[in-house]
């Protein structure tokens, strides 16, 4: 809502505040002033100007060579292109020295070999939106009423030099979409009066009950109908003063009828729409509800289907306005008119909003309607329309209004005690002072001991409970007074939980690990959303998604973090390693909440490790993704009971990918994208792992079993195993493991070897082993007597050999 | 004999001066004070002298011999010393070459904020709530005194899956969860971090998910005082203690009275600049008294409970304090973004 700060002053008294302060004090006090704007600030040089003479440039066809007279002692010869522009005109001047918006500076120029002394302009030239100005001027330069006095300053004339104030309005203020509602604020914040305008009585001899019947069918949508009549107006435009108040409050004007029902939209709030009587096509209105599938045209040139949930204006059969939305082609005020039907009704807000919505059509009338207009302005703002249509299009207004009412119309009371304001606020505010803010605000409140009675007007339809008027209380007494203070309940034992804390432990390992954290969208195409799943669950697609990029929930973290690396290398960034910890989403029943399963996926490419002098390089490998793995799990007390099986799964190498198990559940992946995937998305070697975080944070840690520091030495064996190649190494370290008994305390691969000194088929796998008696130094024969066990073992379940 | 020895000492001395190596020092000493060295020599004609005589030159012979050793010990530990020197100049390395990095990754910045926040109001006693993040319709909306059609769902045009399940547009409907799990036992203190999802087109300003961090109390005798201290507390630890607060009247439907808080702008100190769009204030954050209609949803009694609750967009925070131009740089994760955000904070 933009409000002109030279009109509100018709309202309430602003003497004394500056536009700027007004803002500030309105902000501070409920509604939030998103700006002030004066669209003359920085411009100057811009008058009123008379075309004296107008001839053709001699040498330039669409140029016009013209004598205009600025008010000084001779009038001066200035070049205008405009097709519009003409002798007797009076137009709007920029002399040599003005500045418009831009910063565009007009100096003495030479056109085509002729002398121009400044520039005609339009409306656009001056800073005003091109979609508020008239479609008269709407490609050529604006020309004043002939009573403008030449030389005057052509800013102030067309209201460029106001302030207009910007009103953020939340939807329960819609109190505050008219000047008179803003004048009530303001004068609540002040402490001053409001003035309502003059209605003038008009009666002449008809009634306008002779002219029409009003029959309201849907009466639960439109309680209430008021119509008049005006008759032989004269179609023009309305005056300057009028025009620039609404091209000031973003609304273009029209003509003297039109412009008027929209001047008094924004002054009471309240949605009038004029008719062309002779338009109609009969002496009746009836609003019923549309029938399915009815066609009407409406104003904005445009034929829309109707449903059976809209509301119409109809003629007796035919629509000839979609209600309390838009006006019909079929019934508009033209130049030719000179009956007006004006209409002035409430709807009620639900039946507005949907057909607004249906049609994705917002206009001034039903963004008011939407969130509900004041039932007490209904037949006033008719009359204040009637009457200055009498005054500015020359109508005659016929006696008396025909309407069709059954609206309730009752303001609402409501009760509430000192004590209950002071608790809840933490304020100590006397009686009286609550007495005020109400008188303030115009609200009628009655004291009887500690409760006050408050008989809300129906402009503020947003009031209904106590709580509602603690706002109130709250917002003009301030809450800069209000004290500070913190609450005094009983403690009760905050923090994180266990499994927070936990989620918080994975993310530092993995960054300390030399992973960073990314955040992606949980939305993504139908395609990607099911790729790298680890559950069999269908994925969910949005009812109406804004695009295909965003249309389903993810069922897997992994092609989101693919996409970051595509972005990244296509933009240099080689080495990269990420992860992200978040929500996915399986699919259940039909109208029922999905699984949401926290999950935590990584992937990691180009170099791992990089001293640049030195030359030494280590790029991202599988080992270097399972080992990031490996630590988390150990950071978790879970490595005993992890292990990794080779594993095939779609998009993934299936050479290079392991499924990883807890307790022998599988609980995610590890693994090389598939190369062609790889090479789909221009992606290099990249690996990737994806598991269940809820899984390893709800695991249960394998707890610290402290054992003494050893007195005594260890022994150490090292034993190359010759194996086939297809044996896994860490079966062959599991059965050592096994075999080992109570003395073995440490396995670990130091080498592997497959190559030309080995047969064919066959691979050297050597092991360090460990032994250890915490009781005593073991002898060699001990050792040996262990080691063999190991070494039979070995032989026997993998057929190895040692390496000679 | 005697000035035998006393020639030997001289000659042995002046070779042990010149000596250059370890070597040469070790010759010296066997050719010296060798079993076949010429003091030895010397000792072995003893015999030809008087009894008189003998011990005076034996006596004389082991000084010599003794004074040559600790020459030869001091000149050795000088050769030592230089050795060594020489091994360590060769030894030189620049140390101004850069050493090894250490691999580290880093929180991406709206966690740190979000960490942040969390801590901040652990330390004052507040559980950390979680919910899920699709939705129902009632939790989302009807819990919340957001009836069907309710104009202020427009605020927040919504994700539906189905006509009863939505992506959530605000982390409330955990609040509404906590409050009915809850049912009148004892005071509520939570903040409720997490994703949520509306239908905006993505731009500098706009996401259609983003991050949002809610916080709610409850209990017996809570008051809109309380709401202004508490944010004065959040203000000042999360922006600074020389921050200033301000309360302005707002409108949530949740919530009444509402508000919205602006802190003092820190880049102009408020006199108004280009951040704070000439106002001196920035916009951080929405709040209000529960509405007594959400409580008693929830099963509260309004008459003996109150609450307070408010909810901010860790995106625009992190913006704020960092400076970050465009929304959509959370979620596009260049590396070279999400590495700024390493460094440890004050
Ligand atoms: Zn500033």
């Amino acid at each position: 809502m933009f409000v002109s700060y030279r009109w509100l002053q018709e309202y309430v008294d602003l003497s004394g505040i500056s536009p700027e302060e007004l803002a500030e004090k309105i902000t501070k006090s409920g509604i939030e002033v998103e700006g002030v704007e004066k669209k003359s600030e920085g411009l100057k040089g811009v008058v009123v100007g008379h075309v004296l003479e107008k001839e053709k440039h001699p040498e330039a066809d669409k140029l016009n060579k013209c004598l205009v007279d600025l008010g000084q002692e001779n009038p001066v010869q200035i070049i205008c292109g405009a097709a519009n522009v003409d002798k007797g005109q009076k137009v709007a001047v920029a002399t040599v020295g003005a500045v418009l918006p831009g910063n565009f500076k007009i100096k003495k120029a030479k056109l085509r070999g002729e002398e121009s002394n400044g520039m005609i302009c339009s409306l656009q030239e001056l800073g005003i939106e091109p979609k508020v100005v008239a479609k008269d001027y709407s490609s050529g330069i604006f020309v004043f009423p002939s009573d403008a006095e030449v030389g005057q300053d052509a800013f102030s004339l067309l209201g460029l030099d106001d302030s207009i104030l910007e009103l953020g309005l939340t939807p329960n203020r819609a109190d505050a979409m008219s000047m008179l509602g803003v004048a009530y604020e303001v004068a609540a914040i002040l402490g001053r009066e409001v003035k309502w305008p003059q209605i003038e009585e008009h009666a002449s001899a008809e009634d306008a009950s002779e002219y029409i019947s009003v029959n309201v069918e849907a009466k639960e949508d439109n309680p209430l109908y008021v119509a008049k009549v005006i008759k032989d107006v004269k179609i023009g435009p309305s005056p300057l003063w009028m025009q620039t108040l609404l091209m000031n409050s973003g609304i273009r004007p029209h003509n003297n009828i039109v412009d008027i029902t929209n001047y008094v939209l924004l002054e009471y709030g309240q949605p009038l729409h004029a008719f062309d009587y002779d338009k109609i096509g009969s002496k009746e209105i009836l609003v019923r509800k549309a029938s399915e599938g009815e066609k009407i045209v409406t104003l904005d040139e445009t034929e829309r289907t109707l449903k059976a949930d809209h509301l119409v204006i109809t003629n007796g059969s035919e629509p000839i306005a979609l209600a309390g939305v838009m006006g019909g082609a079929n019934s508009e005020v033209g130049s030719d008119t000179t009956t007006v039907l004006l209409e002035s009704a409430y709807f009620t807000g639900g039946v507005i909003r949907k057909a607004s919505k249906d049609h994705g059509l917002r206009s001034e009338a039903s963004s008011r309607y939407e969130k509900g207009v004041d039932p007490n302005r209904v037949r006033q703002s008719a009359e204040r329309a009637a009457d200055l249509m009498a005054k500015y299009a020359a109508g005659t207004v016929l006696k008396g209004s025909v309407t069709s009412d059954s609206l309730q119309a009752e303001p609402a009371v409501v009760s509430i005690t000192l004590d209950k304001i002071n608790k809840v606020l933490g304020t100590e505010l006397q009686i009286t002072q609550i007495k005020d803010i109400f008188e303030r605000l115009q609200f009628a409140a009655v004291v009887e001991g500690q409760e006050i009675t408050v008989t809300v007007p129906t402009r503020r339809g947003d009031i209904t409970i106590e709580e509602d008027l603690i706002e109130e209380v709250a917002r003009l007494y301030g809450y800069d007074n209000l004290p500070v203070t913190l609450p005094v309940a009983e403690t009760v034992p905050g923090g994180l939980t266990p499994y927070q804390l936990k989620r918080r432990r994975v993310r530092s390992f993995l960054e300390g690990a030399g992973l960073y954290q990314a955040v992606t969208y949980s939305l993504t195409t139908d395609e990607k959303a099911g790729q790298y799943s680890l559950e069999k669950a269908d994925t969910i697609r949005l009812a109406m998604p804004m695009s295909e990029e965003r249309s389903t929930l993810r069922l897997s973290i992994t092609p989101q973090l693919l996409e970051i690396l595509k972005y990244n290398l296509a933009r240099q960034n080689d080495s990269i390693a990420i992860y992200e910890t978040g929500s996915v989403f399986l699919k259940t029943e039909e109208d029922e909440l999905p699984i949401e399963k926290e999950q935590l996926a990584g992937a990691l490419t180009g170099l791992w490790h990089s001293q640049l002098w030195q030359g030494e390089k280590k790029p991202v490998d599988f080992y270097v993704a399972k080992g990031v793995l490996e630590g988390l799990f150990t950071e978790l007390g879970l490595a005993g009971t992890v292990t990794y099986l080779p594993a095939d799964i779609a998009g993934m190498h299936p050479g290079r990918t392991a499924e990883i198990k807890l307790n022998g559940e599988p609980i995610g992946f590890v693994g090389q994208v598939h190369p062609s995937v790889q090479k789909e998305m221009d992606l290099k070697d990249t690996f990737v792992f994806e598991l269940s975080l809820q899984s390893i944070l709800q695991a249960q840690a394998e707890p610290i079993a402290y054992e003494s520091i050893p007195r005594f030495p260890s022994i150490t064996r090292d034993i190359a195993l010759v194996v086939n190649s297809e044996t896994a190494a860490g079966d062959i370290y599991g059965i050592i493991l096994e075999a080992g008994g109570k003395l073995l305390k440490e396995v670990s691969i130091f080498d592997l070897y497959e190559g030309d000194r080995m047969e064919q088929g066959k691979k050297s796998v050597a092991f360090s082993l460990k032994y250890l008696d915490p009781e005593r130094t073991l002898t060699d024969e001990e050792v040996t007597k262990a080691h063999n066990k190991v070494l039979k073992a070995v032989e026997e379940k993998t057929g190895a050999t040692l390496r000679g | 004999m005697k000035e035998r020895l006393q020639e030997l000492q001289a000659e042995a001395l002046q070779k042990v001066e010149e000596a250059v190596s370890l070597k040469e020092l070790n010759d010296i000493r066997v050719s010296y004070l060798g079993k076949k060295g010429p003091i030895t020599e010397v000792l072995r004609g003893m015999g030809k002298l008087s009894a008189e005589e003998r011990p005076v030159i034996g006596s004389l012979a082991n000084e010599v011999r003794e004074a040559i050793a600790q020459h030869i010990e001091a000149k050795q530990a000088n050769l030592e010393e230089a050795a060594i020197a020489e091994k360590l100049a060769a030894e030189k390395i620049d140390v101004t070459l850069p050493g090894n990095p250490v691999r580290s990754g880093s929180k991406h910045p709206l966690t740190k904020v979000i960490e942040e926040i969390e801590d901040l109001f652990i330390s004052m006693g507040y559980a950390v709530a979680e919910g899920p993040e699709v939705e129902k319709d009632y939790y989302n909306f009807e819990a919340l005194n957001l009836p069907k059609g309710h104009p202020a769902r427009d605020m927040q045009d919504s994700f539906y899956i189905t006509d009863e399940i939505l992506l959530r547009t605000h982390t409330s409907p955990v609040q509404a969860r906590t409050m009915e799990k809850h049912q009148s036992k004892g005071p509520v203190k939570i903040i409720c971090p997490g994703k949520v999802y509306r239908r905006d087109n993505d731009d500098a300003t706009h996401s259609h998910q983003f991050m949002q961090i809610e916080g709610l109390v409850i209990d017996e005798n809570i008051r809109m005082s309380d709401l202004k201290g508490t944010l004065d507390v959040f203000a000042k630890k999360m922006f600074g203690e020389d921050r200033e607060i301000r309360l302005r009247p707002s409108f949530f439907p949740f919530t009444e009275p509402s508000v919205e808080m602006d802190i003092s702008c820190k880049v102009c100190g408020g006199r108004g600049c280009s951040v704070c769009k000439g106002t001196g204030w920035i916009e951080i954050l929405g709040a209000g008294m529960v509405h007594p209609n959400v409580l008693e949803m929830a099963g509260f009694d309004s008459k003996k409970y109150s609450g307070f609750a408010f909810g901010m967009g860790p995106e625009r925070i992190a913006m704020l304090k960092y400076g970050v131009d465009d929304i959509r740089h959370f979620y596009t994760n260049d590396i070279r973004f999400l590495k700024q955000f390493s460094k440890h904070e004050e």
